[in-house]
């Protein structure tokens, strides 16, 4: 076997590699910090890359200061019911607008759409106002609280666009057959077509999960119970609680990524297979 | 085909939907006009119609002019960036080389963490002792305050915004990349052409309509940050990294200045929703199907 090197590729790797380097250093130099001991300056010039007084003390210190465990619980539950709603909602009411005929389609069909063009960002006091008039916030209890969080989000005009052009594809004899055998339309959805969008339900999934993991603004809003913070807010909460203890802020902030790490790797293909571009929000 | 649904069916399937767009997007949308002509700024319980004067207000204040500026520099440094540089890693991984996945994993890394641990490493690496300091020494530069001082902050900030978009944006040009007809390389190298060359006058030419695209959808989000100042500035020093999102939080959150907060909100759907249209209208139209 001979081992060839293409050197007219050597430039491009050049490139390739520093833009990854940029790309992970941040968190390189975090979990460096993260990994030093008392004895070490974090501050030292030059700075050191391999940690000399190696310890994990700092994740074994932060872990018992902080519930890092219940945030992470609190992440799930939040994402998980985001996603479960997104894909329920999406999914029946892209149905009809993909297969249906019925009186006032086109402004149905034009209103999702205008909400795409709405940021979150702009709407965000009046959504607070609601949802504290529905009584969706934690001070009432901790089930209200998460409803809270997840309601704004439970369903997305991408989502509802998306599941729409998946059911455009389907052959309409799959249809005609079910029904046939004598199933009713509720039937006809969730026996024969939904079984056929499932990757577009998982795209879906995946997407409105990462979305919901990383989402700051409205919890930061909304929550006032620390037993309630999901991760984003329980991190952005550690630069407080620890105000320059750097080794402790960087202990909390790697542990809260290694999830969605963990998550991102499994999935890897769904993100950079170049198929699904343009799915997370940004 | 025979008809299997009856009349209400349809309705009843959109109805969760609606329920939800309802009640957290469409009367939002109407109240923040409605709540924008009221002044909370005495009393907050008893608000009394003004009119515009939360929007001359608003006007006359020096702070909207600083976060009106600080988001048009977003547009014009990180925007144009933004649309450039991804395209070129996207050029240089759509090749036949070792290690693609690799590469694309790890420029893709940033887009998924969540961005408030990213704010904290960019803190951390902005820290007065901290590293990136350390470079300015090596380089004999002087230290700078990276997030201290009124003349960097916000560029600080906005470098943290490209280093988690490049992989987000190099995905959607890799996408495009795909659809070059091969025929016109092979053409081009025929004809002798370079790198540059090939890339200028195939390349560009072919995917302009997602260079456009990208142009728009970062230009939107820029409009749209908040959580990179929450973190790591709170939009100081002196209103410095201020963003129009960050200003509607502060009025409407803290100084509960319900009726400001809501003007400022007006201003912002504005300009965004205009944005958002130009890029349904011309770029988005295949995936919508309009």
């Amino acid at each position: 076997m001979t081992f060839k090197i293409n050197f007219k590729n050597i430039p491009t790797h050049i490139v390739l590699i520093l833009v990854s380097i940029i790309s992970i250093f941040p968190f390189v130099w975090l979990l460096s910090t993260s990994l030093k001991g008392s004895g070490e300056n974090i501050f030292a010039y030059p700075p050191t890359l391999i940690p000399k007084d190696f310890t994990f003390a700092n994740y074994t210190g932060v872990w018992h200061r902080v519930d890092l465990m219940r945030y992470f619980i609190n992440s799930m539950i939040v994402a998980g019911g985001t996603v479960l709603l997104n894909l329920i909602l999406s999914s029946l009411a892209g149905y009809p607008l993909a297969r249906m005929e019925f009186k006032g389609k086109k402004i149905t069909f034009f209103a999702i759409l205008a909400t795409i063009m709405i940021p979150f960002q702009a709407i965000m006091l009046p959504v607070y106002l609601i949802t504290l008039k529905l009584h969706l916030v934690d001070s009432v209890s901790d089930t209200m609280g998460f409803i809270g969080l997840i309601m704004p989000f439970a369903v997305s005009a991408f989502g509802i666009f998306l599941m729409r052009q998946a059911f455009l594809t389907i052959p309409r004899e799959m249809e005609e057959a079910a029904i046939v055998d004598g199933c009713n339309v509720f039937q006809v959805f969730w026996k024969v077509i939904l079984p056929m969008v499932k990757p577009s339900l998982a795209v879906l999934a995946i997407f409105t999960f990462i979305g919901s993991w990383g989402e700051f603004l409205w919890p930061s809003i909304v929550l006032t119970k620390e037993s309630m913070f999901t991760l984003p807010v329980g991190v952005n909460n550690l630069q407080g609680m620890f105000s320059s203890n750097w080794r402790f802020i960087a202990a909390g902030s790697i542990i809260a990524t290694i999830p969605i790490i963990i998550f991102f790797l499994a999935m890897q293909k769904y993100f950079i297979s170049g198929e699904n571009e343009g799915a997370v929000k940004g | 085909m025979l008809k299997y649904y009856g009349k209400t069916a349809p309705y009843l399937f959109l109805l969760p939907a609606a329920v939800i767009l309802v009640i957290f997007f469409f009367i939002p949308f109407f109240q923040t006009f409605y709540l924008s002509f009221f002044d909370y700024s005495n009393d907050i319980y008893n608000a009394g119609f003004t009119g515009l004067k939360n929007y001359i207000s608003i006007l006359h204040n020096p702070v909207f002019y600083k976060v009106l500026w600080n988001t048009i520099l977003y547009l014009v440094v990180a925007v144009p960036i933004l649309a450039i540089f991804p395209l070129l890693v996207a050029i240089l991984i759509n090749q036949k080389i070792r290690g693609i996945t690799l590469y694309k994993i790890l420029i893709y890394l940033p887009v998924i963490v969540s961005i408030v641990v990213a704010a904290i490493a960019f803190k951390w690496l902005y820290a007065q002792d901290g590293i990136l300091n350390y470079f300015m020494q090596v380089l004999h530069l002087p230290a700078i305050g990276w997030l201290t001082d009124p003349k960097y902050a916000i560029y600080s900030v906005i470098i943290l915004t490209i280093w988690k978009g490049i992989g987000y944006y190099m995905m959607i040009y890799l996408a495009a990349l795909m659809s070059v007809p091969k025929e016109l390389y092979e053409a081009c190298e025929i004809d002798g052409a370079g790198f540059w060359k090939k890339h200028l006058t195939v390349t560009v030419p072919h995917i302009m309509p997602t260079i456009a695209l990208v142009t728009t959808i970062s230009s939107i989000s820029a409009m749209k940050i908040f959580a990179e100042i929450y973190v790591m500035t709170k939009g100081g020093p002196l209103n410095s990294t201020k963003t129009i999102v960050y200003y509607i939080y502060e009025k409407a959150f803290e100084n509960l200045d319900l009726g400001i907060a809501s003007a400022m909100a007006v201003i912002l759907l504005v300009i965004v929703m205009a944005f958002s249209l130009v890029n349904i209208l011309c770029f988005e139209r295949r995936k919508y199907d309009i």
